[in-house]
């Protein structure tokens, strides 16, 4: 080699038109033994993103694949009351900074969103891209109080139990954390034990998976006698990992195959899953849609409670009420309904107006489906 | 929200941190998580913490996947 390979020459051939029809020919060749269509779930936000945004969804729907989206959202999972109980905070108290990712600000409730929100003297919202910016805030302002509210998946979880524990290490009295930190294998398996929506197999999220590994998700398999695959992000990742689930549909073998083996490894990042054991514990967390499920949140361990927000301000959780909008958020991220079936869809609700979370994150179903689909699919 | 592309390790800091490049985008990320990163190498960064590093013959390897499926399909 005469010269150094860019990153994107080695991944020009992940979206070229010759490797998707090449991909898409190799599927088709599957599934036709099988004389019937396939309903596969794409567990993660931004695998439903790449489907819509370089158009296979249309073309997998004539090949006999329909993909239904899952819960791979972390804002839209986040139920209302996370936002309320904050909410109630910063604008009752002075000298609180509530730090949090740009889409958790945009989230209606019935107070609101901390878009809306007038906080208390001395009191802000301050949107950071990442949990050590919280950090550095609680650093430069000995005398507020900043919360970092993370929402995220496995995949964040490291960078905030790191985050915590050198706050820990530098005796930094004034940070604290709201997490609403969830765990995909918990929510997968609930989806499968409601029984409520039909899936002959599974795309696993990329980078949950770097971290997570491919070893979490055999329970799938070995459970439930579904097929699965990790994928990456790029159109030809998710074709590679739907030929194989339609591969094992077709031989009888469900397993857990990695297609993404240029970054997911069998365990995944041990580093990282030992610094989430350290600082966090399991709990049974409530999920918008899909309700409490046993172990499917994380929080704080008690050796780090002087941390956790939800203890240090006595945030109230009021859980239960129903969102007034009527939005259905919850049925499209249990994969039951699609998008356009909510009445609200791109008639009340839409991304400069969301009436619910879906709508709000670059991760929800029913904002990509929105800046995707065509208009005449709108109501 | 995951970012697909993997970014290159430029240089590494004594905090632990690095430079990573995005095609001529430089971003500082903590390397904490993976602390057998080194210069030169391809990393996945999320919430500003690399998570993964890349392995490009893995890359590679899909690559000659592709290329044999397109010649069984020309074959039909």
């Amino acid at each position: 080699m005469t010269r150094r390979e860019t990153s994107a020459e080695l991944f020009e051939r992940f979206r070229s038109n010759l490797t998707i029809r090449t991909l898409l020919k190799a599927i088709q060749r599957e599934i036709k033994p099988l004389n019937r269509s396939l309903r596969i779930m794409e567990v993660c936000g931004t695998h439903t993103m790449t489907l819509h945004r370089s158009g296979l969804k249309p073309l997998l729907r004539e090949t006999g694949v329909e993909m239904v989206s899952g819960p791979g959202c972390p804002v839209c999972i986040t139920p209302d009351f996370y936002h309320e109980a904050i909410i109630d905070l910063v604008t009752s108290r002075r000298n609180i900074v509530v730090a949090t990712f740009g889409d958790m600000t945009r989230v209606p409730t019935r107070k609101g969103s901390l878009q809306t929100t007038v906080p208390a003297a001395g009191s802000e919202i301050k949107i950071v891209y990442s949990p050590e910016e919280a950090q550095e805030l609680a650093r430069n302002r000995p005398d507020s109080e900043v919360i970092f509210f993370g929402a995220g998946f496995e995949t964040t979880i490291p960078a905030i139990a790191f985050t915590v524990r050198q706050a820990a290490s530098e005796g930094l009295k004034n940070f604290s954390l709201l997490g609403a930190l969830w765990l995909i294998p918990p929510a997968i398996e609930a989806i499968l034990q409601s029984g409520e929506v039909t899936i002959d197999g599974f795309i696993y999220p990329g980078h949950v998976s770097a971290i997570i590994g491919q070893q979490a998700y055999e329970f799938v398999a070995e459970k439930y006698g579904l097929p699965g695959a990790i994928a990456g992000f790029e159109p030809a990742d998710i074709l590679l990992g739907l030929l194989s689930v339609v591969r094992q549909i077709r031989q009888g073998q469900p397993t857990v195959a990695n297609e993404y083996r240029r970054v997911v490894t069998f365990n995944g990042n041990q580093k990282a899953r030992q610094l989430m054991a350290e600082m966090f514990e399991p709990f049974e967390a409530t999920w918008r849609g899909l309700g409490p499920i046993k172990n499917s949140g994380l929080r704080l361990k008690k050796e780090w409670q002087s941390f956790e927000a939800r203890e240090k301000f006595r945030l109230r959780f009021e859980a239960g009420r129903p969102h007034p909008a009527g939005c259905r958020c919850g049925e499209v991220l249990k994969g039951l309904i699609d998008p356009v079936e909510c009445p609200l869809f791109a008639r009340s609700c839409h991304p400069d107006h969301p009436l619910g979370p879906c709508m709000v994150s670059y991760e929800g179903a029913c904002l990509i489906e929105y800046k995707y689909s065509s208009g005449a699919k709108r109501k | 929200m995951c970012l697909a592309v993997p970014g290159k390790i430029i240089s590494i800091e004594p905090n632990g941190t690095g430079k990573v490049d995005y095609m001529g985008t430089t971003v500082v990320a903590n390397l904490s998580l993976l602390p057998e990163a080194k210069v030169g190498d391809w990393v996945i960064v999320h919430a500003g913490f690399a998570i993964s590093r890349l392995d490009r013959q893995e890359a590679r390897r899909t690559l000659r996947l592709f290329k044999q499926l397109e010649k069984l399909n020309s074959s039909d």
